[in-house]
């Protein structure tokens, strides 16, 4: 069972290479596989295609691997946050394909659940409906949109047991459960690996199944990107 | 004297639509500052697309958490009865016409109820986050924003001319001058900012304009 487990972010992304698809969880800088992010930069793998809500900052989460220019394409919804993003699309340096965040969440889902499309009514009348087929429900316009699987999922649980039975943290699970299910090599990081049969079969968010490789990152940053508080 | 509302009376005129019992996704900007005007006896569930139903206000120093974040990655607390899951599911509430109410800020709205809120074509790279499905799926959809833009031109338009986020999808506009309901094709003139006459907003709209029969002056 403990083979799951691997020593370093490092040896987990084994087999990782250019021209790739890679999953990468997380919401804004919430919920990122820091230390997988770190370690796939590391990787020097390039032409990537990553597929995540976000883009990270200018210097944190995948805004690292934009720096270094190993992202051919990006795959996101929102990427307000990085400057140096835009700054690249507009020079042509990078591709990218926006998806509003449900369709992207919804593509995801439907890739690991073996759904190879479906239809949404989110983006029907838009520039994302372009050159997709549109086909009427019962009245209504639907868009068909396509499941997404990735050669890899990069994730970030709060805890896991060596089967990679996954439990998140308030809302830092965001999209990692489900691109948990859709990366055909899965690998979470976690802040703590606990005991198997120590989770309670109920509490459990992602089953094992879905994760091939488990590592505890040496250190979390968890960096906030707007600390807002009470005044 | 016709002075336009401020963000928070825009805000506070749009509070008076939501319902006891409401399930609420409030969008970045003028929408947020609704939740500061809900009377304490009408109960809603804020819901933050990132994966949190139940969104309390801002934490306290030490209550900060980095795993604790809402739609516009703010820190936030939950109230008692939250809950939290996964985009995916969070999404299914949207899509599923599980949401009653979202209010959006938006860039140009039109008589056809579509709205544009997302991008400047060579301009503004941002992407669209969940505005497109939120339109698409939320039982109610109202707009909160100015009525003209920075160079005096109207957002209320026949046809919106920048990329949409929706079409058909919006009830109301509330503006720093009015509330509008959109019908048929038109804009309804329903209310007024205070020292504003109708005629006077007909005049700065661009798109067909009706006036309703009893317009009201908004009160604050």
């Amino acid at each position: 069972m403990s083979k799951k487990i691997y020593k370093d972010a490092q040896s987990a992304l084994e087999g990782v290479k250019d021209d790739m698809t890679i999953l990468v969880g997380g919401f804004g800088l919430c919920g990122i596989p820091e230390n997988l992010i770190a370690a796939l930069k590391d990787s020097g793998a390039k032409n990537l295609t990553c597929v995540s809500n976000n883009a990270g900052v200018d210097d944190f989460g995948l805004g690292l691997l934009l720096e270094t220019k190993q992202i051919k394409k990006m795959v996101s919804s929102y990427v307000g946050e990085n400057a140096r993003f835009a700054e690249m699309y507009l020079n042509k340096e990078l591709e990218v394909e926006f998806n509003p965040q449900g369709t992207l969440a919804e593509r995801i889902r439907a890739g690991g659940a073996g759904i190879p499309a479906f239809y949404t009514a989110t983006g029907v009348g838009t520039q994302v409906a372009d050159g997709k087929e549109v086909r009427n429900f019962d009245g209504r316009d639907y868009v068909m949109e396509k499941g997404i699987r990735g050669e890899f999922a990069l994730i970030k649980a709060w805890k896991a047991d060596p089967f990679g039975n996954l439990v998140f943290r308030k809302t830092a699970r965001n999209f990692n459960p489900e691109m948990a299910m859709a990366g055909k090599i899965t690998v979470v990081e976690v802040e703590e690996i606990v005991a198997l049969g120590e989770l309670d079969p109920d509490e459990i968010h992602t089953p094992g199944v879905y994760v091939q490789r488990i590592i505890k990152g040496p250190s979390y940053e968890k960096r906030i990107e707007r600390r807002t508080v009470k005044e | 004297m016709s002075t336009p509302l401020t963000r928070e009376q825009i805000a506070q005129r749009i509070s008076r639509e939501i319902e006891d019992g409401y399930v609420v996704n409030l969008g970045i900007g003028i929408p947020t500052l609704v939740a500061n005007y809900i009377p304490d006896e009408i109960d809603i569930m804020l819901h933050s697309e990132n994966g949190l139903l139940g969104m309390g206000a801002f934490p306290t120093e030490d209550q900060v958490d980095p795993d604790l974040i809402n739609a516009g990655k703010q820190t936030v607390t939950v109230v008692p009865g939250a809950s939290f899951f996964s985009n995916a599911e969070s999404f299914a509430m949207i899509r599923g016409g599980h949401i009653d109410l979202t209010v959006l800020g938006a860039m140009q709205v039109d008589a056809t109820g579509s709205i544009a809120n997302w991008m400047i074509p060579g301009k503004m790279i941002k992407g669209m986050g969940g505005a497109m499905d939120l339109v698409a799926g939320a039982k109610r959809v109202i707009v909160a924003m100015q009525h003209v833009d920075k160079t005096g031109n109207s957002k209320l338009l026949s046809e919106c001319t920048l990329p949409l986020t929706g079409i058909n999808c919006i009830e109301k506009v509330v503006t720093d001058r009015a509330l509008l309901e959109i019908k048929d094709g038109k804009f309804i003139i329903k209310e007024v900012a205070p020292g504003f006459t109708a005629e006077d907003i007909k005049e700065i709209t661009a798109g067909p304009v009706e006036i309703s029969d009893n317009v009201k002056t908004m009160e604050f």
